[in-house]
This record gives structure tokens, C-alpha cells and sequence, in this order.
């Protein structure tokens, strides 16, 4: 394979691990990175948390260092879109009018955040890349209050942050608590309390109703009647996938791009996808799914470099579900599922001040699904483990988790 | 080619340990730990891609690998 070429679509996360990752894979041939934006690869997950904060410099973001890029051999196109796929000549056309000729094309170009629904005249803000917090950052250092709309992963990570930088802020939310699409009221209720401890307004089950006013003047006003000013908003309801530039490609595009079990579009076997734009066929589940999280990025590049360079040994590519958020001194992970267990048992404590414990989940014939831990990674990893050989009892279990919490939590020897 | 956890940025995300269980080990509550095959900082011949891919898989970039300079 060393006369081919690769041509990875997208310089985040999921594109550039791809692109390692086809060299660990032994891929000889000539490795294109393209990505939209003109900084060096650099990593989301600090945006909301460090880099926001302003703990963190941009260097610490960074996906590559110059040795990683040399030890993988990677050609950088960088600040240049793709802007059209051909899939028939089996050529990217970039913005600058140039064009890649490619055997195989990963397909990375992730997500942007869902824009606003309303619309003030400025001081709006999303978080999805650097010039997002940048702008966000611009605006909130002259001060005032803050409305964070979303309850989810990046409005709660934010509002946690801005309020740590000393902002007054209200969190708006429709649903009944925070990150309640991947955990329960059992965690999302400490969490909320954790939030209103540190002195945020939360108002969960409230929805917006509109936006008006510029930046530093801001009126939110909510489904309940109230009317919040502030200075600055943050608007945190999700992501939508980056595939406008394939509509013309003829591959099906459909909420991200449609794969096979193996990650490569159905309509081409040469065109692959990871990560947050990737709708693959987990052959666990009924429908495509697509994840937004940063390891299934990481580990889908892994599962589609493999199949690349092995085309005699494609492995479908079922991961286990994993995410992790830090707010304030939570540090959170979540394996499997936990919203939708059936059951589940709480060990340690999340309502005290540092939380420390586990949330175990099993469904209806008594099977471990998931695991959420806060400010305790065992519990994490041993769940993982357990998930990933399948058929763990959860009551044996819940059991070993007591223990070693009885352990590590128990008062040392005089 | 060299290794270290930095142990102020491991967060226990366990993907170090799980991917290269000989290269990484874990501690009491989940924190990633050198082995005794990495215990002095080296990484031993022929491990360098696991050592790489354990790093690629940190999602708090924990895992320090040194990389030889290049000849
Ligand atoms: C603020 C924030 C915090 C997060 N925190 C966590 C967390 O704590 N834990 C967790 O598990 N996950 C977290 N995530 C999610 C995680 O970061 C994403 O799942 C991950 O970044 C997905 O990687 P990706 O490479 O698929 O896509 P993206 O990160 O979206 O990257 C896509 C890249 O493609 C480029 N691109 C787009 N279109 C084109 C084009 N046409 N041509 C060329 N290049 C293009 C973009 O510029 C971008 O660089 C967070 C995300 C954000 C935004
Ligand atoms: S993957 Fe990184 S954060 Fe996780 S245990 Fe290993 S070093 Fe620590």
C-alpha cells in the first residue's frame, strides 16, 4: 500500500488519531490531513473547561507535537475546507479550487454547535472551536451577568467555569436536570445542588422563549414569565453534524454519513467516516447511531484505520459508550448506559462536598449496564471491564463496588 | 523511546492501562501507574506503538512519550 494515498477530512480529534492511527496499522502511503481551520490540531473538550477558564494556554491543546507529526508522517492542509467530495474521480476538492486524489478518504469533519434559535443583535454566544471561546471570552471579560441556556454536557461544563471566574449565572434548561439525557435524577439532582451550592440560579423544566438587546444588554425571557438580563448568553443545545459539504456527493447523507457496521459510507467502499459525523451501523442496535464523545472519536479512528489497511479482516465496530465531564471539583465519567437502566444503587455519597461514589445500573434480568462515578475512576474502569466481557451480575457487582469503597474510604490506620 | 505519567493531569480515564496493561498499571482508586517494564522511564524495544497508541487514546494527554530524535 505505500503508493496509496489516504486523505483525512477534518484536523480534530477524530481525523488526526485516524491518521495515527493508519500508521500503526503499517500504512505506507502518503497520509493528507485537511482541516478548515488554520490553528494546529487542537483538542474541544478543554474549550469549556480550561482554555474558558483562561487556566490553560492554547499549547496545552495541541493533538500534535511536531515530533508526533514527523513520527507519523503526516502532510498538513490546514486552513483550506474541503468543499466538495467526488467520488467518481475519487478526488476532495478543496476551497483554494485544488484538488486530492485519494484511494481511501476518512471522512472527519465533526460537528458545529446548533446555533441559536434566537437572535439578539450581539453577545450570543455557542462553544464548538477556538474562535467561539475566543469571542465568548471577549465578551465576558467586561463583565456582567451570564444565561446559560442548556443543561447539557457544554452549557453545564460552562456554567460551571463562568461562575468559577466569578460571574453571576443562571443555567435555563427545559428538562428536569442537568445532563438528563445521559444520566438520571440520581446524579443530575447532586449536580444540580452542586451548582446552586457554588451560587448559580438553576431553572430546570423552563424553557426560552426569545433573546433581545446586544451584548452587554441582554433581556432572555422564559416560558415561566420571568425575564432575565445579562450581559452575555451562552447557548449550549447541541450539535449538528458537519456533512453540508457532501450533499452533492451522492452518498447518503442523513443526520452525519451513513455507514455500514464498518464505518464506510453504504454508497462507496473507498469513503470512510469518524467520529461526530459518523452514522454507522452498531450491530448492537435497530437504527444508525451517531456519538458525540470524545473516545468513540479516538477509538472509531483506530477501528476504520484497521479496516483500511486490512481489507481481509473488516471488524465491525461496536464500542462501549463512554463520556466524562468535570464541573467545578466533579469529575465525572459515565460508561455504558445509565439513563436507562432499569435499576440502580447508589455507592458512596454524591450529595456531600467533595462527592465521592459510584451510580451502578442493571437492567430487568439483573445484568450490569452502566456505570456513572464521580471523583473515583475504579468503579469506572472495573465496570468497564466487567461491560466489555459481557453478563456481569450486577448484585455481585454492587457488592464488590461497596467493598472496595468501604477501602479506599476508610479512615487510615493510626 | 521514553514514558511518564503525569500523575497532576491523569484523571482515571483507565484507557492507558486497558489498552496496554503491561506498559501501564493502575492504583488503588484508578490512577494510572509506570510498570515494571516501564518503571525507569524506557520503553522497551518494540513496544513503542503500544506505548503511542496509549498515549493517542489519553484523554488528558497524561501519557508523556518522548520520541527519539529522528535520524
Ligand atoms: C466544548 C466541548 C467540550 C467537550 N467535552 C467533552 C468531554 O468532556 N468528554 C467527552 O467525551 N467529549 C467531550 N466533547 C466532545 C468531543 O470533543 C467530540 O466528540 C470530538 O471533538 C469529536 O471529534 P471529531 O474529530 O469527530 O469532530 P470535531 O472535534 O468537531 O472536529 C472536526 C474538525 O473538522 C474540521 N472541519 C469541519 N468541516 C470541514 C471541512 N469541510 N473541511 C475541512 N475541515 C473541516 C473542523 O474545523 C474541525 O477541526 C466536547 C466537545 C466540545 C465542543
Ligand atoms: S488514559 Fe490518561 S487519564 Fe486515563 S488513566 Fe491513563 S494516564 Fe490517566
Amino acid at each position: 500500500m505505500s503508493s496509496q494515498t489516504v486523505v483525512v477530512v477534518g484536523s480534530s480529534v477524530g481525523g488526526v488519531r485516524a491518521a495515527q492511527a493508519l500508521r500503526r496499522e503499517g500504512f505506507a502511503g502518503r497520509i493528507v490531513l485537511v482541516g478548515e481551520e488554520s490553528a494546529e490540531p487542537y483538542d474541544k473538550p478543554p474549550l469549556s473547561k480550561q482554555y474558558l477558564a483562561g487556566e490553560w494556554a492554547l499549547d496545552r491543546l495541541a493533538l500534535l507535537t511536531p515530533e508526533a507529526t514527523a513520527a507519523a508522517d503526516l502532510e498538513l492542509r490546514l486552513g483550506v475546507a474541503a468543499v466538495r467530495l467526488d467520488v467518481a474521480a475519487s478526488q476532495v476538492v478543496l476551497a483554494d479550487g485544488t484538488t486530492l486524489d485519494y484511494d481511501h478518504v476518512v471522512i472527519a469533519t465533526g460537528a458545529t454547535a446548533r446555533p441559536s434559535p434566537w437572535h439578539a443583535g450581539s453577545g450570543v454566544h455557542v462553544i464548538r472551536t477556538l474562535a467561539d471561546v475566543d469571542g465568548l471570552r471577549a465578551d465576558l471579560a467586561a463583565g456582567g451577568p451570564v444565561v446559560v441556556v442548556g443543561g447539557g454536557v457544554i452549557g453545564a461544563e460552562a456554567a460551571a467555569t463562568i461562575r468559577t471566574l466569578g460571574h453571576e449565572v443562571v443555567m435555563v434548561d427545559p428538562l428536569a436536570t442537568p445532563l438528563a439525557r445521559l444520566v438520571g435524577p440520581e446524579v443530575g439532582r447532586p449536580l444540580e445542588e452542586l451548582h446552586r451550592r457554588r451560587g448559580v440560579d438553576t431553572r430546570f423544566g423552563v424553557g426560552v422563549e426569545g433573546i433581545d438587546g446586544s451584548a452587554g444588554n441582554l433581556t432572555v425571557r422564559l416560558t415561566d414569565g420571568a425575564v432575565l438580563s445579562a450581559a452575555t448568553v451562552l447557548v449550549g443545545i447541541g450539535a449538528v453534524p458537519n456533512d453540508a459539504w457532501l450533499a452533492d456527493s451522492g452518498l447518503l447523507i442523513d443526520n452525519g454519513v451513513v455507514c455500514d457496521r464498518y464505518c464506510r459510507a453504504v454508497d462507496s467502499d473507498r469513503v470512510w467516516a469518524v467520529g461526530d459525523v459518523a452514522r454507522w451501523q452498531d450491530p448492537r442496535y435497530p437504527a444508525e447511531v451517531r456519538v458525540e464523545h470524545w473516545t468513540n472519536a479516538v477509538e472509531q479512528g483506530a477501528a476504520v484505520a484497521h479496516n483500511i489497511v486490512h481489507a481481509d479482516d473488516l471488524q465491525p465496530y461496536s464500542p462501549l459508550e463512554y463520556v466524562w465531564s468535570d464541573q467545578y471539583d466533579w469529575k465525572l465519567q459515565i460508561v455504558g448506559h445509565a439513563a436507562r437502566g432499569g435499576r440502580f444503587e447508589v455507592v458512596g455519597d454524591l450529595s456531600v462536598d467533595p462527592a465521592k461514589g459510584a451510580v451502578l445500573y442493571s437492567d430487568d434480568d439483573g445484568l450490569l449496564t452502566g456505570v456513572v462515578a464521580v471523583n473515583w475512576p475504579k468503579p469506572l474502569v472495573t465496570g468497564r471491564r466487567a461491560l466489555n466481557a459481557g453478563a456481569a451480575d450486577f448484585e455481585e457487582f454492587v457488592a464488590q463496588m461497596r467493598a472496595l469503597f468501604a477501602k479506599v474510604s476508610a479512615p487510615a490506620a493510626p | 523511546m521514553k514514558v511518564q505519567i503525569d500523575s497532576k493531569l491523569c484523571q482515571g480515564h483507565g484507557r492507558c492501562y486497558d489498552l496496554a496493561p503491561d506498559l501501564f498499571g493502575e492504583d488503588d482508586e484508578g490512577y494510572a501507574t509506570l510498570t515494571a517494564l516501564t518503571a525507569d522511564g524506557n520503553v522497551p524495544e518494540g513496544r513503542e506503538g503500544d506505548t503511542r497508541l496509549a498515549a493517542a487514546n489519553c484523554p488528558e494527554s497524561a501519557v508523556l512519550v518522548f520520541e527519539e530524535a529522528l535520524k
